[in-house]
């Protein structure tokens, strides 16, 4: 039974950070730049967040499945094939958890006063300097906020997951995924327990994760 | 300030008025019956419908297409279903053992047959079970065992093939019959384990490699449940699927007699 909380944290933990790589890049990017089709790329990133999961699952099928766009090449070339693996799972997760992050920096970054990157700047400072020492510090407790609500939300993740990667035991039944089939199975019990482990998992991330949040100020 | 109000003043009434309309059609339909049927059925049991439909007028079938495991934990959970047809004999057996079905209702209404397929751009056509064990067959897909009966009738098979242990790795569990079908047909998997009628639908994507012989026999048992509120339109609806109508039917999506 512990098996699918070991692959739920593994997931969740790696589709965060991929998450959070390309999020606070993506909400540095957005805050500071102004270009054509701003509002529509805005718009194209915080999609995950309202297509239905089974939509998004969908688009991964065609494109990194087996005869995918992207899959095709994939599997020609390196011999990768995402469809019923737990990297499938996390790509997956990355995908619907990005916008928490993504939104939650960019905000962070825009509310950042503008005149202590224009300082650094004037004594020197490079642009890398800047972002690390200045920009993302200052930003930090929103983009921290933004992590924990992906990790929640990738922990949870259910359909795109269930679509791409499949319900294998021990290899890609995600904690979502065994109560559903538990529940499937008509055994309660277990699904019970499940139920009782996952609340019991996600109270402790909330608790602890607020607890961080607070003594950094 | 009166156009202010009026708008959620009219939006309330609209509301309301759909809902009474809701309401009222749900009463309207409470004549309806609820089928549950095992997922290899969609096709020939949505056929059957239109023509119990046009047989009985007033009559109106809404049915519930999912692996049987999954629509025996329904009805266990007091879902508002009034007919039950499982694509195998043990399923049904949990079911009678748990009193859920009504008396004298249950029968055996079509056989079908277990087969492999593979994707039709395969370069490899497996033989028998034997050759799944080759390099060429890294994913197969199946049904979960525990829930849906393409996956208990696949295992029994690979079993008695003395292949548990060498197909162990190699399984992609599906959550019904269709999904298996489906990921055949996209190409995900090497091969996959359905059942003939199942293969039938998708001719230009999946081709049948070979009958796989099942220690079981495929057969597929229909019943009423106890709890159900139309048991006379529930024992006529069971009576249309196994006269000559409903069995010609059957044939038409490859489905023996029983």
């Amino acid at each position: 039974m512990l098996t699918p909380l070991w692959l739920t944290l593994k997931v969740a933990v790696l589709a965060t950070a991929l998450a959070g790589l390309a999020g606070i890049a993506l909400g540095w990017w957005m805050a500071r730049k102004r270009f054509p089709g701003h509002a529509l790329a805005d718009a194209f990133l915080m999609l995950p967040m309202v297509l239905p999961p089974t939509v998004l699952g969908y688009y991964l099928i065609v494109v990194v499945g087996r005869n995918g766009v992207l899959g095709r090449y994939l599997d020609q070339w390196f011999g990768i094939n995402l469809m019923f693996t737990w990297q499938g799972a996390v790509i997956a997760a990355s995908i619907v958890s990005l916008p928490l992050i993504y939104k939650a920096a960019r905000a962070a970054f825009e509310d950042a006063d503008p005149r202590m990157a224009l300082a650094a700047r004037t004594l020197g400072a490079g642009e890398l300097e800047i972002f690390l020492r200045i920009s993302l510090p200052l930003a930090g407790r929103g983009v921290a906020a933004g992590l924990m609500l992906a990790f929640a939300r990738a922990m949870g993740e259910f359909g795109a997951t269930l679509m791409i990667a499949g319900n294998l035991p021990g290899k890609t039944q995600t904690l979502s995924i065994a109560v559903y089939d538990a529940v499937q199975a008509g055994n309660d019990a277990q699904a019970l327990w499940l139920t009782l482990l996952i609340s019991a998992v996600c109270m402790f991330v909330l608790v602890v994760s607020s607890r961080l949040l607070q003594s950094r100020h | 300030m009166p156009l202010h109000t009026s708008v959620p003043r009219t939006l309330a009434r609209t509301l309301a008025t759909g809902l009474c309309a809701l309401a009222l059609s749900s009463t309207l339909h409470a004549q309806a019956l609820t089928v549950s049927a095992a997922a290899s059925l969609t096709n020939a049991f949505q056929a059957i419908g239109q023509a119990f439909e046009k047989a009985n007028p007033g009559a109106k079938v809404t049915f519930n297409f999912a692996a049987s495991g999954p629509l025996l934990a329904q009805i266990q959970q007091g879902a508002p279903v009034d007919v039950f047809a499982s694509a195998d004999q043990e399923t049904m057996n949990r079911a009678a053992t748990a009193k859920l079905l009504a008396d004298g209702t249950r029968a055996d209404f079509a056989h079908n047959t277990l087969v492999v397929i593979v994707p039709s751009t395969a370069a490899k056509t497996p033989q028998a079970l034997q050759d799944l064990a080759g390099a060429d067959f890294k994913r197969i897909a199946t049904g979960t065992p525990a829930t849906v009966p393409v996956g208990r009738y696949t295992m029994e098979a690979v079993q008695k093939a003395g292949l548990t242990d060498a197909l162990q790795p190699r399984w992609i569990f599906g959550e019904s019959v269709r999904q298996v079908l489906n990921y055949v047909a996209r190409g995900e998997v090497d091969a996959g384990f359905v059942y003939r009628t199942d293969a039938l639908i998708e001719p230009e994507k999946a081709r049948i490699a070979f009958t796989a012989p099942t220690t079981t026999p495929v057969s597929y048992p229909i019943a009423a449940i106890a709890a159900s509120k139309n048991a006379d339109a529930a024992r006529q609806f069971i009576g249309f699927v196994r006269s000559a109508q409903g069995q010609e039917i059957l044939e038409k999506f490859g489905f023996s007699r029983p």
